[in-house]
């Protein structure tokens, strides 16, 4: 049997699988489908320091092979994070990465000194979040500002790793990767959504209310892997390969461009179990071809 | 357990009116959970989201779900391509149904592909229930037999009149509430039907229940795409989930 195990900048995850921030509540949701501690990990809904209602409806609209979203960052705000669903979520012995947002850096930063000694064991920085008007997105596509805020919020997150989530909407995701890892980042996770829009023809107004979206599903899987492996060779840190993923056979295919660990987002809603079934399926498959750990998989590709 | 995945069998499928079917299905656990007012999210071959459908009813003994689904794009299309003897993947039962409280005299208001749902409401309530059920025209007039069987008063209204009264349902809610004792009003329909009927509902004093429909990503509560702006008793708005917050609220809460 292989070994499932994953050591991610020094957290020991379960298996390789997590599921993706905005797709999976604070677990709870899932609790009815499967017990969420079989899990690698879980990362939480985008948190920011006060409460936040996000943008109007509609916030969903659907692709092919995908969907957009314009939810914007809707959460209770990290008192209620910790106080009422975290403890729920510490008691399913599942690794918890706390995704934290906010519209300045002195926002990420007080969000980091607030969760420095809070039981969750990675922190994710969510500098990619393309449907909030102020920070989000802005924060991760320019090289210099990824530095400024990875070493602000490092600076302060003195107990516990520091994975920053990378927008692919730039020019070239690997300078941004670098300067992650040049301003001390942990691990680097990615991709978020890719910005979209849909028209309706008749009313000719944007499906969204928020006019733009983020696209994620399948139909940006090969945009994914192609930036995993972008990065890869980019970084010595630690990469959580994200967008997409919907099958093991994905998830594979992920590791072997380069990740770590990999994340599983919008199949969530059209199979509840989807990331229980990349863990069986990812587990068979090391069997298969006679893995002893599932990490061997990791960065194998051979380019042509 | 709240609700689950179920893969059910299609045991009668059949088009009510045009562009407008009727499924029931062997779900034994689905049904033992549901209540009046909630909704399954159907997976649909081909397509990235599930799509959620009231319930139109369920059957506990008899293990069965009933729900009734218009075609409004390539997702509902797919949909009813399923035959009785297919397999359909569903979530349910998923959000809050109607309350249920007791009253004396209550009126359940449908509009249009919103009908459905009142149907378990008339069964629930019987002979202190009148239905009010608008539609376009008389050609997708539906479940008018199962009102009646259910005891129920009904008065059919048409946009066009060429069935029943013609006219909205908000003109034969005030119509019926000038000669009608009321102390619930329950309905489910288009948004601007619905809008009307609160007010109406409230300008005469009487507890209303209204269900709401919005583009849903998981209908568990996980992805919080379906919001709707919701009054709180204390005078702010929060911004609550249709799927797990509603899909019914009262009307006066809603932010229209």
């Amino acid at each position: 049997m292989a070994d499932m195990r994953v050591n991610l900048c020094g957290v020991e995850l379960k298996n390789p699988v997590i599921t993706a921030s905005g797709t999976f509540g604070y677990g709870h949701e899932f609790q009815d489908f499967y017990p969420v501690g079989r899990l690698g990990g879980i990362s939480c809904k985008g948190t920011t320091l006060l409460e936040r209602p996000g943008n109007p409806s509609p916030r969903i609209a659907e692709t092919p092979s995908g969907m957009l979203n314009s939810v914007g960052l809707q959460n209770p705000g990290v008192e209620t994070f910790v106080s009422e669903l975290l403890p729920w979520m510490r008691e399913q012995d599942v690794t918890v990465i706390a995704n934290i947002a906010g519209s300045s850096v002195e926002d990420y930063v007080a969000m980091a000194e607030r969760l420095n000694e809070e039981d969750v064991q990675i922190i994710e920085m969510n500098i990619s979040c393309p449907n909030v008007r102020e920070g989000g997105v802005s924060f991760g596509t320019s090289a210099a500002s990824v530095e400024n805020i990875t070493k602000a919020v490092k600076s302060r997150l003195t107990n516990k790793p520091l994975m920053v989530k990378l927008t692919p909407n730039v020019t070239n995701i690997g300078d941004m990767a670098a300067a992650a890892e040049a301003a001390g980042a942990d691990a680097v996770s990615l991709i978020n959504t890719l910005t979209g829009m849909r028209i309706d023809i008749r009313t000719r107004r944007p499906v969204l209310r928020n006019n733009t979206g983020g696209l994620s599903g399948p139909a940006v899987f090969p945009v994914a892997v192609r930036m995993v492996r972008d990065v890869y060779k980019r970084v010595n840190i630690p990469i959580v390969g994200l967008g997409g993923i919907s099958t093991w056979q994905d998830a594979a295919e992920m590791m072997i461009a380069g990740a770590t660990a990999i994340q599983i987002g919008t199949a969530n809603f059209r199979d509840p179990y989807a990331a229980i079934k990349v863990i069986d399926g990812l587990e068979r498959f090391a069997d298969s071809i006679g893995l002893s750990s599932v990490t061997e998989l990791t960065g194998t590709l051979e380019e042509w | 357990m709240r609700y689950t995945q179920e893969f059910t069998k299609v045991l009668t499928c059949r088009e009510l009116s045009a562009g407008i079917y009727e499924y029931t299905v062997a779900a034994p656990q689905i049904s033992r959970l549901a209540r009046a007012g909630q909704f399954v999210q159907i997976l649909v071959e081909g397509k990235q989201l599930r799509r959620p459908i009231s319930l139109a009813g369920f059957d506990a003994a008899a293990g069965t779900l009933t729900f009734i689904f218009e075609i409004r794009g390539e997702g509902t299309r797919r949909m009813a391509e399923a035959q009785v003897g297919d397999t359909l993947d569903l979530i349910g039962p998923l959000g809050n149904g109607f309350p249920l409280p007791e009253a004396e005299h209550v009126v359940l208001i449908g509009g249009g592909i919103g009908t459905p749902p009142m149907l378990p409401l008339a069964q629930y309530y019987g002979g202190k229930a009148t239905v009010i059920s608008g539609f376009r025209s008389a050609s997708s007039v539906i479940l008018q037999e199962e009102f009646a069987a259910a005891g129920v008063t009904v008065t059919l209204c048409t946009d066009d009149g060429s069935a029943g009264f013609n006219g909205f349902t908000t003109q034969a809610l005030e119509a019926h509430l000038a000669s009608h004792p009321c102390d619930l009003i329950c309905t489910c329909g288009p948004t601007p039907m619905m809008r009307g009927v609160a007010a109406v509902a409230a300008k005469h004093g009487i507890s209303c229940f209204v269900s709401l429909e919005e583009r849903m990503g998981c209908g568990f509560g996980a992805c919080v795409g379906c919001a709707v702006d919701i009054k709180q008793a204390n005078g702010t708005v929060s911004r609550l989930k249709v799927c797990t917050d509603g899909p019914v609220f009262a009307g006066e809460e809603v932010c229209w």
